[in-house]
């Protein structure tokens, strides 16, 4: 339930202590990562320079999955607990993993391009990784509508259903595609041996690491956003209540009221 | 909650007896597909043929949404949600009422739209009870998947455009399932089909279960 | 006594609009209330509310002994109201028995209460096998009030009831709310044939944007709101 409060109780920046400190250190982070990937981590053998658009694939992919993750399990706590806390934790989380689902289908796309020479290619984890993105889109699709009609005890069990779904969903998807590609799977491409070493591996891990806090950033970003916005509703609604009820009490001709 | 689901199923049933709409626009809808199939992919380099299980599961899949749209069409009309709410009657029937309901129309444009393929396409059967169970699992799932989805747009002014985006990518499994499991059935190794056959029951048991559980907050709540 | 609706300070919101301001109505059993207001005032939202579709945002709710901030048990509350609105909730393409029997035997209706109900509002002879595409609006309304009447509510709760219906329609639907209050119902309802309601009423609540805190004398609102 929103409690009311004043304009001047919320402060409008979405930024904290905590986030400054997370996104100074993502910064140098990143920057460590641009300097491991292009300079410092050797070529590979097989796929030369092209295995550096790794050290961001990877990490979106398993920061995409993540979120994914988090936006059913916040679904899961909104139908339990019907916090607010909860409901804009879904959205911020299926929102930041849209971003990086579409980062990690782009440079898994060069990438291909590249190293199997072709920009998209019917293997599992492509196909997958495509479904989550539409997935995840008809998912904010949903909440775009709910968040127009409707206040936070109407919105309800719609979305939250939807974003229960998305991960069981995604999972679904995945075994099948892999399950079926498996068995159709042809022997143009040879896959990447997956075993790498030293500073190739260093650098993986670094971009895992880095690509973790910044959605955690992004998120603590998003999430601040969305709460505002809820509350700057929750603002309006008391004026609109005391403008709806002074209605009822015209001044009336003589002056008293 | 079964009584409940045959008074739903029932009535679905019987306004689908007097209006007709499936047998006079989604069933003539579903052999046009077929047709439609056939005049762009051309009919003379066996591809129809090859290709007949996924024609066939797409036009399902196709006209399943509609099925779906129309089902809950009915409840929308003057004020019948709020109607449903006050009922008391079980959400977990009515989940499985209107679900049984699109089942029996579902299997129904299956069997025409097989002798279709089998007729227009060439396809020939050499595993008919695989055929069967396919079909049967299919529409379980495709129907408590497609009630699931189809109540949460259903009361929104924009329920044509969303239930799409929402449904196919759920239906995605479905879709690959069905069709090896058709392929099999039809000209293949028919022993190759019934794990997909298994993977269908599976994707159906889940959405049953889940729908059960979950209907009345859908139905509360929106 | 407990009382059948009890409503304090409740604030309903629809989207970001405050449908109700501020309500406070006390309904105690076998009363016949009725809610009046201009267009858009809020009565048809009060009895949405009391029927358990609508949530209670702020202030107090409790109908039938259940609190409408508690979102569980919503259900058996709606099993024991009865709410005739402007949507009848009838299928077109059924017959006028189909509808009835439908919406009967979803709340357990016994088959005779059921069949005393068309009988009572009058959907008797060629007219019961009609489909309701093909029914008058009055007649319309006829077949939502056998549904509701076949269901024996403990609440009653009719939006408009008169509207569309004729002298006759008007007759019976006041002889059934009587007999039904007689059974130990209780009645809220809106009109705008307010001579006919105020004489079936025990007692009138006036409600203005969506607040019964009224600071002007009864009969003298209409002039408030445009």
């Amino acid at each position: 339930m929103t409690t009311p409060l004043d304009a001047s109780a919320l402060r409008a920046t979405t930024g904290s202590r905590a986030t400054r400190l997370l996104g100074i250190l993502t910064l140098a982070g990143m920057g460590l990562l641009v300097w491991c990937a292009f300079w410092w981590s050797p070529p590979d053998v097989v796929q030369k320079d092209a295995v550096r658009l790794l050290y961001v694939h990877v990490p979106t992919a398993i920061v995409a999955f993540t979120g994914c993750l988090i936006t059913t399990v916040a679904s899961a706590m909104w139908l339990r607990r019907k916090s607010d806390g909860w409901w804009l934790l879904g959205l911020a989380s299926a929102e930041v993993a849209l971003v990086f689902t579409a980062v990690c289908l782009l440079t898994g796309a060069i990438w291909g391009r590249i190293t199997w020479g072709t920009y998209w290619d019917w293997d599992p984890r492509i196909t997958s990784t495509t479904m989550l993105f539409i997935l995840l889109v008809g998912y904010l699709a949903l909440r775009r509508i709910d968040g127009e009609s409707g206040d936070a005890a109407q919105r309800g069990g719609r979305s939250a259903v939807v974003g229960l779904l998305l991960f069981p969903n995604v999972l679904i998807v995945h075994f099948s595609v892999d399950w079926w590609r498996s068995l159709h799977q042809t022997a143009t491409i040879t896959r990447l041996d997956p075993t790498i070493e030293g500073a190739m591996l260093f650098t993986l891990m670094l971009g895992i690491v880095v690509f973790s806090m910044f959605f955690v950033w992004l998120l603590m970003h998003r999430f601040r956003l969305a709460w505002l916005d809820e509350r700057v509703g929750a603002l309006g609604l008391d004026d609109a209540i005391r403008a709806r009820r002074a209605e009822a009490h015209p001044p009336t001709p003589e002056g008293k009221s | 909650m079964f009584r409940d689901a045959a008074l739903m199923a029932g009535k679905d049933l019987r306004i689908e007896w007097r209006s007709r709409v499936t047998t006079q626009q989604i069933l003539p809808f579903a052999v046009l597909v077929i047709l439609l199939f056939g005049m762009a992919l051309d009919p003379d380099r066996g591809i129809l043929a090859r290709a007949s299980s996924g024609l066939f599961w797409i036009a399902v899949l196709f006209c399943s949404l509609l099925a779906i749209q129309r089902a809950f069409t009915i409840e929308a009309a003057d004020g019948g949600r709020d109607a449903l709410r006050l009922s008391g009657l079980d959400p977990a029937g009515v989940f499985l009422g209107k679900a049984a309901a699109i089942a029996v129309q579902l299997i129904a444009l299956e069997i025409v739209l097989a002798m279709g393929v089998v007729i227009i396409y060439g396809a020939r059967i050499t595993g008919f009870p695989l055929l069967l169970a396919t079909c049967l699992a299919a529409t379980a799932g495709l129907a408590a998947a497609g009630t699931l989805y189809g109540v949460l747009a259903a009361g929104l002014r924009v329920r044509e455009t969303l239930l799409p985006i929402l449904l196919l990518p759920v239906l995605a499994p479905v879709l690959i399932a069905a069709t090896r499991a058709f392929e099999a059935a039809l000209g293949g190794v028919a022993v190759e089909g019934w794990p997909w056959c298994g993977l269908l029951a599976m994707f159906a048991l889940l959405y049953l279960i889940f729908g059960t559980l979950a209907f009345g907050t859908l139905l509360e709540e929106s | 006594m407990e009382s059948v609706i009890h409503l304090r300070g409740a604030v309903t919101v629809l989207g970001r609009f405050p449908a109700l301001a501020g309500i406070d109505l006390e309904v105690a059993a076998g009363e016949i209330v009725l809610l009046r207001g201009s267009n858009g005032a809020g009565k048809t939202t009060v009895l949405r509310l009391c029927a358990g579709l609508l949530p209670v945002t702020r202030g107090e709710a409790i109908v039938l002994g259940h609190d409408l901030a508690d979102r569980r048990g919503g259900r058996d509350l709606r099993r024991r109201v009865g709410l005739l609105g402007h949507a009848t909730g009838l299928y077109d393409e059924l017959t006028v028995t189909d509808n009835v029997r439908f919406w009967g035997r979803a709340a357990d209706a016994a088959a005779g209460d059921i069949d005393a109900a068309l009988v009572a509002c009058g959907l008797v002879g060629a007219l019961a096998d009609r489909p309701v595409a093909r029914l008058s609006a009055g007649q319309r309304r006829r077949t939502a009030l056998a549904c509701l009447v076949s269901r024996r509510p403990e609440l009653w709760l009719l939006d408009e009831p008169h509207a569309g219906l004729d002298q006759d329609g008007r007759d019976l639907l006041d002889g059934l709310v009587g007999s039904a209050v007689a059974s130990g119902a209780t009645v809220v309802l809106s009109s705008h044939e307010l001579e006919r309601a105020e004489a079936l009423a025990d007692r009138v609540v006036t409600i203005v944007a969506g607040t019964t805190d009224v600071s002007v004398a009864a009969g003298e609102e209409s002039f408030l709101v445009p």
